[in-house]
């Protein structure tokens, strides 16, 4: 290159090629968009593929071999009725060990070793859990096959991890200065917990909460593992009902050799979970984002 | 004149020990979990080594859990594991890495505050999604382009879908460590003249070294776990792969460990047989394996976090 | 001359039970009037206070007594240990994990690191405001109130809260807006709703942690009235870095210089003027510190 060159003191300091230096600066952008973009376009071709599948009959209708008259609707409810099952066990949990984490525990072994398990069970493959909670919900305490319970148990484990993470941050946020007010005031440790820090850390802990519900929903292996059906025609109507998800009835029309299943009746159903995976997420943004605002 | 009265609330007292324990209660259910998980695995494992021989499930270069004949090696879903493993290895680590590098060295705090949650995305898409699209839109985009022979069941545009999902895994644990990494050596390089490529390639990374390392190990434990990508996408045939001929190890259908998991629990079997038990000891081996990763990962990242602390 | 309470560890131990807390608690000639008499009663009494955080030794045998209803000032330069003194009173060193306390601190005569004494108790009886403003992110109202709640105290809550904001000088800023956020108070206001909220459950003694050293002139003067004003009623123990501010407000001044050892302790006069120590000398005329 022109500007390679210039040794002479005269002409200044000469030049330092910034070739190798732009090349290498393209090539480094082109690798951070090359994933969003590829995702990107996969997006696109699956909502464009969904168009004409996605209406009110899709999402009222139960599955059906003709992709013209399936729907989603047991799919549907099944993953929302998990979900709520998932959130009201993992909720408290997750809480109650991060604030014995954060406000209790000492820093010796036993707490971190626990934290240590903690980031371990946050790695253990999705199917892990669902052999976990095959022998033990479905086994030993005899929840029943592909129960909503078992369902909802077996996934509650396997985000538990996420949501004890997340709540210890929110809950290391909340500034000492105000857990020292507190108990200058002569208040004991579980008021402190209970009015101070609790309060402080919930919109945090709201948020990583939510994020975890939203991983929950996509998760199919677990569910596989634990006998849940592909396809259930009726919606669950009870704790122990058979009960389908989303992700799983999508591994089944997946099989499904017709154009009309592949690309069609899936894209919708694809389509459908991200839609609501999408409304989770904006959820649990929105709280975090309000709450930064009153900060 | 009395002495003033301090002492202990018995009421107060005992409702703070009572949730003292309460909460100590849901942080050791993380231990019991892990222990659950062992002794789950473990037992219905013993059962199934009661009726086939660890050596030969080990060493078995056939796996046909329902045909006849029928065989329990688990050597051909290894081997389906590492092609995978391989192959997501190959799209996400110098991806991540050059992802990592960009966003702690090149981007600007706007374009950082818009690539890192886009990027996030990637690991937050549900599996079978993915799946999905490398059945119906991946497989027929490469079959159309590259002019090779692939199957509608192949490794490699489940290899691509896996590594584009663990992306931001190797992404943001690369760039934790690169930004970790003292102002004051990459300000020693730009003092001798150094160009931003010269700070990146030879003082950042090289200082990032064992946050990198851990990232990628991380990110190949959950590549080596991940189930649906491959059920779907991989198909299930179980076959040993020969790492010199790459075509035949990407181009058609294989079978992680994963895959023959699912496989075994959508079939029809149950009861008390080898081939239901299989399940057991296919998932103790997988989980072996994704946490003895997931240890050295920690225990490299602690010391990462230890250097400059 | 008032020689022999020059150090406290040569003091006596005062008949602190029965000499009656003289009408005369020198409120208002704090400032100009000569020595205070000695005769007050003490409330607060430290014998071989000692403090370690792991192996470093941040309060080395401090004797020291308190008088009721006064303020005492504690200066010194930073690291000098005069915050963990103040902690040890209320025993907010129980919640650092390293710390270790030796040693006699008495309240009215009642050892505080006796085994049966709960700090939660304890810190009931004792106010803490700290060096800066920590209101919680709640209503003023239920800031003020907080100590009552904690404490159970549950009668009169409004009442007792509007006494408590107008003892802080602050009612007439805020009556019209006792629901909205502390946090949205000036800087100032803000110190002054953490001195109500010390202030509301009626303790016996106010501890102060450097209360204005993160505030501006003006609203420091607010505070610095307002600590004279709290010790008609209470007893006010105050650290400060600012030896213009102790001059200017404490009955009682207490040097401690490095090493977390107490080397003057006097009426406030005295030190300022005629201190017994060169080292205090020292200090307090800028050579050193």
């Amino acid at each position: 290159m022109a500007a390679d060159t210039g040794e002479t003191p005269a002409d200044g300091f000469g030049r330092v090629s910034r070739t190798k230096d732009v090349a290498f600066r393209l090539l480094a952008l082109a690798a951070t968009l090359i994933g969003i973009v590829s995702l990107a376009a996969l997006l696109l071709n699956v909502a464009v593929d969904a168009v004409g599948w996605l209406d009110w009959q899709f999402l009222t209708n139960p599955p059906h071999p003709d992709p013209y008259e399936a729907g989603f609707l047991p799919a549907l409810v099944g993953s929302i009725a998990i979900m709520l099952m998932i959130a009201l066990v993992t909720f408290p949990l997750g809480v109650g060990a991060a604030v014995y984490l954060e406000e209790y525990a000492d820093d010796g072994y036993l707490t971190r070793f626990i934290q240590l398990n903690i980031a371990n069970l946050a790695g253990v493959p999705s199917v892990v859990y669902g052999l976990l909670g095959l022998g033990l919900f479905v086994g030993l305490f005899n929840i029943g096959y592909g129960t909503v319970l078992a369902a909802a148990f077996t996934i509650a484990l396997l985000i538990l991890p996420i949501v004890i993470i997340s709540a210890q941050e929110a809950i290391r946020a909340v500034p000492d200065s105000q857990r020292q007010a507190s108990y200058g005031m002569g208040a004991t440790k579980w008021q402190t917990i209970r009015n101070v820090v609790l309060p402080r850390a919930m919109p945090g802990i709201m948020t990583g909460t939510i994020l975890a519900l939203g991983r929950a929903i996509g998760e199919t292996a677990p569910l596989i593992m634990i006998a849940a059906p592909t396809t259930v025609f009726g919606l669950p109507n009870s704790f122990f009902s058979k009960v389908s998800a989303m992700p799983l009835q999508i591994y089944n029309w997946a099989s499904y050799p017709q154009t009309e299943f592949q690309y069609g009746v899936v894209a919708a159903g694809v389509v459908t979970l991200l839609v609501v995976l999408l409304t989770i997420n904006s959820i649990a943004i929105v709280i975090r984002n309000r709450y930064q605002q009153r900060t | 004149m009395s002495q003033p009265d301090f002492s202990h609330d018995g009421i107060r007292t005992a409702r703070g020990t009572a949730f003292r324990y309460l909460f100590m209660l849901c942080a050791l259910l993380s231990i019991l979990t892990t222990v659950a998980i062992i002794l789950t695995l473990l037992l219905d494992a013993v059962d199934f080594f009661a009726q086939v021989s660890l050596v030969d499930f080990l060493t078995g270069t056939r796996w046909s859990p329902t045909n006849e004949p029928i065989a329990f090696g688990v050597l051909p879903l290894i081997s389906g594991t590492l092609v995978i493993t391989i192959g997501s290895a190959m799209v996400a680590l110098p991806i991540g890495l050059l992802t990592a590098i960009y966003l702690s060295e090149y981007a600007s705090d706007r374009q950082r505050a818009y690539l890192k949650p886009a990027l996030e995305v990637l690991a937050g898409v549900p599996t079978v999604v993915y799946g999905y699209f490398a059945l119906v839109y991946v497989t027929p985009a490469i079959d159309a382009i590259l002019p090779v022979d692939l199957s509608t069941f192949n490794a490699l545009s489940a290899s691509i879908m896996v590594g584009i999902m663990i992306i931001p895994m190797v992404s943001s644990i690369s760039e934790d460590a690169m930004s970790a990494v003292p102002d004051s050596l990459r300000q020693a390089s730009y003092g001798l003249g150094a160009t931003k490529f010269t700070v990146s390639t030879s003082v950042v990374v090289p200082a990032a070294l064992s946050g990198i390392f851990s990232s990628f190990i991380l990110a190949l434990s959950r590549a080596i776990g991940e189930t649906m990508i491959v059920a779907i996408a991989a198909g299930q045939t179980p076959r040993m792969i020969d790492l010199t001929d790459p075509a035949g190890m990407f181009l058609d259908s294989i079978q992680p460990m994963t895959s023959a998991m699912v496989q075994i629990g959508t079939g029809d079997i149950v009861g008390q047989g080898p081939a239901y038990k299989s399940l057991f000891a296919v998932g103790l081996t997988l989980f072996v394996i994704t946490f003895v990763m997931n240890l050295i990962s920690e225990l490299v990242a602690s010391r990462y976090r230890e250097v400059y602390r | 001359m008032t020689n022999e309470q020059m150090t406290p560890s040569e003091t006596e131990p005062t008949d602190d039970q029965t000499t009656p807390t003289p009408g005369t608690d020198g409120l208002a000639d704090t400032a100009d009037s000569g020595w205070e008499t000695t005769t007050d009663r003490t409330l607060l009494e430290a014998r071989d206070l000692s403090v370690y955080y792991g192996e470093e030794q941040a309060l080395s045998d401090v004797d020291i007594e308190i008088p009721e209803k006064q303020v005492t000032a504690v200066i010194g330069p930073s690291g000098c240990g005069k915050s963990t003194f103040l902690r040890c009173i209320n025993r907010m060193n129980d919640l650092v994990d390293s710390a270790r306390v030796e040693g006699e601190l008495r309240f009215d005569g009642k050892n505080v690191y006796d085994d049966d004494v709960d700090p939660v108790a304890l810190r009931r009886k004792i106010g803490m405001v700290f060096q800066s403003p920590n209101p919680f992110p709640k209503s003023i109202r239920d800031n003020v109130a907080y100590g009552l709640k904690v404490q159970g105290k549950k009668d009169n809550v409004d009442e007792k809260v509007h006494t408590a904001l107008e003892r802080a000088a602050l009612l007439d800023e805020v009556e019209d807006q006792l629901d909205s956020s502390g946090l949205d108070l000036s800087g100032g206001q803000q110190q002054r709703l953490c001195i109500a909220r010390a202030i509301a459950p009626d303790p016996d003694v106010i501890l102060m942690d450097e209360p204005a050293s993160a505030l501006d002139p003006i609203a420091t003067s607010k505070i610095e009235d307002l600590i004279e004003d709290l010790a008609e009623e209470y007893t006010v123990v105050i650290v400060t870095h600012n030896m213009q501010q102790a001059a200017r407000i404490s009955d009682k001044t207490a040097v401690f210089l490095t090493g977390g050892e107490l080397v003057e302790f006097d009426d406030t006069d005295k030190i300022f003027e005629n201190p017994e120590h060169d080292r205090v000398e020292d200090y307090i005329t800028g050579k050193f510190g």
